[in-house]
């Protein structure tokens, strides 16, 4: 019915879409962060990685910093011995999650109030390369793999009931149950996030901090109260992209790379605003898998994934700074 | 216009010359506030020429305007006789304007001497090579940069200063110091936003001293925005009242303070 | 006691403006020249050469070169592992294209090559800053890797898409290759960084630093009192990408010998380039100096103690020199954000004082 060309660039958009709800998830927790402290979380991709890490651990009954404790003390141990069920470890693993974003808002950025965005900018990646360095040395660094019950695949059902699109070298559009599943739950992450900032008490105070410190302490915001909670909201969100991202390729160092990603879809999008994080998630999503599936793979040598993002966000810099939705700032002297 | 046969002597023996700069229906908006309206004044050579009015009214933006920095929607800025076209701040510097601030934008990570030097920015012409290698005309440059800068830091007093880091002064030296990078530059017109701000009487009596040598011994053209009155009324030659953007009053002290709406501005007039 | 400076007066400004005042710093100064130029090569072996002192001689270069356009200018670039990768890449075309020619001048010219390169990306700034533009440069970084992973041109269509730096001699001494002694790789790194030191310190004390200095505090009104905004901000991409670029060249011909980009001049160099001008000093010479022996050292030590000592696995030891290195940014980021540089100033300003307390 179709040309077998055109289904292919069909199916690589819808591929792309899906990718760009994760990608709109990721950019989420940083926009929270950034609206409420002016920082860019560069550690909020090395955050998923420990996250994932230490959802396995603890699924798994790992020995925490097993490694460490081995070659001090001349002992052997790995495993506790047990396995925890994947609902009670996600519940435990938020609770590290929470406190880690308390321990990040007391040591770090409590004194670093008032700094300039690029120093806070510097401290984060500080941050990132603390964290890694913990993790591994807390889980060990071989690849994990997670298993939470996740469907994983390629849907029969989708295929089954797109190949009547195409002639008789089109099997139907291939589309991965995990992509699928983590697509509704990204989406209804965003739609909870967006209405927290929204319509909530601390969303509102959250986006008074993210203005003018100085002024939100006055009228009586806790600061410190603020931040742990968005710190927390976002380790949370790195968890979930975590998680999914695990399920798909195991739990490594590559996870961590998330936050290079994330940042052209900010550039897009606005970093202040959240409808900007969605909508620039789903263009870059798109937009870098098409660019590969046309341009990139026939003339390029393929592999332009790893730039395209970057070179389109740095062309909106140029022309359009503040992004899609942002905010245009004006300077006065 | 530029009209040398308009000059006159002041009767403290100062010559003030013709017309050097002509403001001609500046109008300036942000969005939809307008902060300046329809405004046109003159400034003539060698005069010290005052800009007042209530907060608000749109001086500094008026100062920002001369500058280069906001560029009005509507209207001309005429210097030395022609019709200025928009041009970068940095070209508007170079024609020989300098400034102080309003809020001070010292260079808070440089010693006092640093910043003063760099209001020699625009007279060190050494290229890349020479300053790369310390040889010829950079490092000639630089010590005879220095000795002006040294003269302007006698002129203001601040000789016991000058290696200090300015992030580290009060607020009334670091004025004095802006005024010393303003002067560096050896400017034909100087521009003040406020130099007297947040000045005990003592402080305030050197700075317009300070002023008035400026304009004395070096016959400088100088425009100032100022709010204490008896400063105004003493020093200036001429002076120009603003409210809420728009022109209220022009001319000398005297008429300016017995001018009906200048007073109801400062005095607040119920209005319709 | 010693180190004083009562007596010790500037009767002229060029004797007021030098860079060591203070007679003491001055003979400390010449005697490290001293030390660097006339002891070392004839005490130095493989060991010391590769592990430590000829990684420190290149990373300084990186490091002035970085510090010149985030410390002096205050525009923040990412992009460092790319742009080494310019220097290196220009380099080994340049020796595989002219063998004829002295490595010398290949070296330079990969610097201006890689001036020009940086310049162009550092257009952008015009229009954005601070932490917009470090992610315009990450831009760079990513699409320069890949460019020298995919067009084959740049590795001359070698079938592993690594580059190998051919045998070259200065004075007849060979400084690339397997074969090179190790004074000689010592040596020719110790004569860029001794000019790439006196030239940046020139510059950064001179109309043009000032000019980035004026930039970095307060742009706006930089721009007022007659700065060019473009042409210094250019200016500073174009002569950081200078020493970026040498050190890129160098990095690849005398001290690997043989480069594959991903690994070699990925995005961790430019956090590692970055992390010493902070631990350094931001603004300060003195400072990439410290920065980056200090950065060369950490790992060295931490195998040395760890593995060596208590015989742990270098895995154990990579993950705590992250840990440490993390810390480490945070900390000097929060407590003293001018670095060693600064630490070092405070000690000296103690000294000065020493015995009394103040």
């Amino acid at each position: 019915m179709f040309p077998d060309q055109f289904l292919f660039a069909v199916e690589v958009m819808l591929n792309g879409l899906m990718a760009g709800v994760l990608y709109a998830l990721v950019a989420l927790g940083f926009v929270l962060i950034f609206k409420a402290s002016g920082i860019f979380n560069y550690a909020q991709g090395v955050m998923a990685l420990f996250g994932a890490l230490t959802l396995v651990g603890i699924m798994d009954g790992q020995v925490p910093f097993a490694h460490l404790i081995n070659a001090i003390f001349g002992t052997n141990v790995h495993h506790f011995g047990w396995h925890v069920p994947a609902f009670l470890s996600i519940l435990l693993v938020m609770v590290v999650m929470v406190g880690l974003a308390w321990c990040v808002q007391h040591f770090i950025f409590r004194h670093l109030v008032g700094q300039e965005p690029i120093i806070l900018f510097m401290a984060t990646i500080g941050l990132a390369y603390f964290m890694e360095g913990f993790g591994d040395l807390m889980w060990n660094s071989e690849i994990k793999k997670l298993d939470i019950g996740i469907p994983q695949g390629g849907s029969m059902w989708i295929e089954e009931a797109t190949a009547f699109l195409g002639g008789s070298n089109f099997y139907g559009f291939f589309i991965d149950k995990l992509e699928i599943v983590a697509s509704v739950v990204a989406i209804i992450l965003v739609i909870m996030l967006v209405a927290f900032a929204q319509y909530t008490k601390q969303g509102r105070a959250m986006r008074a901090v993210a203005d003018d410190h100085q002024a939100a302490l006055s009228v009586g915001i806790s600061l410190s109260f603020i931040w742990v909670l968005v710190w927390s909201v976002a380790g949370f969100v790195a968890l979930v992209a975590g998680i999914m991202w695990g399920a798909k390729s195991g739990v490594q160092f590559s996870l961590s790379l998330i936050a290079l990603k994330a940042l052209p879809v900010l550039m897009l999008g606005g970093f202040t605003s959240i409808p900007g994080a969605i909508v620039g998630g789903l263009i870059v999503g798109v937009g870098e898998k098409l660019f590969e599936f046309l341009i990139g793979a026939p003339f390029l040598g393929g592999a332009t994934e790893n730039w395209f993002a970057y070179m389109l966000a740095l062309l909106f810099l140029v022309f359009r700074p503040q992004g899609l939705f942002g905010e245009k700032i004006i300077e006065r002297v | 216009m530029f009209d040398q046969s308009e000059s006159f002597v002041t009767e403290d023996g100062r010559t003030i010359g013709g017309v050097m700069m002509e403001m001609k229906n500046i109008t300036l908006r942000f969005g939809g506030v307008v902060a300046i309206k329809d405004i046109s004044f003159d400034v003539r050579e060698g005069e010290i020429r005052a800009i007042i009015g209530p907060n608000g009214a749109g001086k500094s933006s008026m100062l920002n305007v001369i500058s280069g920095f906001y560029h009005p929607q509507d209207g001309e800025v005429w210097y030395k006789g022609g019709k200025r076209p928009p041009m970068k701040p940095f070209e508007v510097a170079r024609q020989g304007i300098a400034r102080t601030f309003q809020n001070i934008a010292l260079f808070e990570g440089m010693t006092v001497l640093d910043n003063v030097m760099t209001g020699r920015l625009n007279h060190m012409k050494a290229g890349i090579l020479s300053q790369a290698f310390w040889y010829g005309k950079a490092q000639r440059e630089e010590t005879e940069n220095r000795e002006i800068v040294e003269r302007v830091i006698d002129f203001l007093e601040i000789q016991n200063i000058r290696k200090t880091p300015v992030g580290r002064l009060p607020y009334g030296l670091k004025k004095r110091v802006e005024l010393a990078r303003a002067l560096a530059a050896d400017p034909k017109l100087l521009l003040l936003d406020e130099p007297m701000a947040g000045m005990n009487v003592e402080e305030k009596e050197d700075m317009s001293r300070f002023i008035l040598d400026v304009n004395d011994e070096f016959g400088t053209t100088i425009v100032l925005i100022e709010h204490d009155m008896s400063v105004v009324m003493d020093i200036s030659d001429r002076v120009v009242v603003m409210d809420y953007g728009k022109k209220i009053g022009d001319g000398t002290p005297k008429d300016v303070r017995s001018n009906q709406a200048v007073i109801d501005a400062y005095l607040g007039v119920a209005h319709d | 006691m010693f180190y004083r400076e009562s007596g010790d007066f500037s009767e002229t400004y060029p004797a007021d403006s030098q860079t060591f005042p203070i007679k003491f710093d001055r003979y400390r100064y010449y005697a490290v020249l001293v030390v660097a130029f006339l002891i070392i090569p004839f005490i130095i072996n493989d060991y010391w050469a590769n592990a430590i002192l000829v990684p420190f001689l290149i990373y300084a270069i990186a490091a002035i070169g970085l510090n010149i356009l985030v410390g002096y200018c205050g525009q923040v670039s990412l992009g460092t592992g790319g742009f080494m990768a310019v220097g290196a890449y220009a380099c080994y075309k340049l020796m595989t294209s002219f063998p004829d020619v002295s490595i010398i001048f290949h070296i330079l010219i990969s610097g201006g090559i890689t001036a020009a390169v940086v310049a162009l990306f550092g257009l952008p700034s015009l229009r954005i800053k601070g932490f917009y533009l470090a992610v315009a440069t990450l831009a760079a970084q990513f699409f320069l890797v890949w460019l020298f992973n995919r067009v084959a041109w740049f590795y001359n269509y070698s079938a592993s898409g690594q580059i190998n730096a051919p045998d070259r001699t200065v004075f007849g001494h060979l400084v690339t290759g397997p074969n090179t002694d190790a004074w000689a790789k010592y040596m020719i790194c110790l004569v860029f960084l001794t000019f790439a030191g006196i030239v940046a310190r020139n510059l950064t004390r001179g109309s043009l630093g000032r000019k980035w200095s004026a930039i970095r505090d307060m742009d706006i009104a930089a721009e007022i009192i007659g700065v060019n905004p473009l042409s210094a901000k250019l200016s500073a991409f174009a002569i950081s990408g200078f020493f970026i670029g040498i050190s890129g060249a160098l990095f690849f011909s005398v001290y690997l010998g043989a480069v594959e980009v991903g690994e070699a001049f990925g995005i961790q160099k430019s956090f590692l380039v970055l992390f010493m001008i902070i631990i350094g000093g931001l603004g300060s010479i003195f400072g990439s100096f410290a920065g980056a022996a200090f950065m060369v050292l950490l790992p060295v030590l931490l195998k040395n103690v760890l593995v060596g000592g208590l015989g742990w696995d270098t895995a154990l030891a990579a993950h705590l020199e992250f840990i440490i290195v993390g810390a480490l940014i945070i900390v000097f980021l929060i407590a003293e954000p001018h670095g060693l540089a600064q630490l070092w100033r405070v000690a000296k300003e103690k000294l000065r004082l020493w015995p009394f307390p103040h």
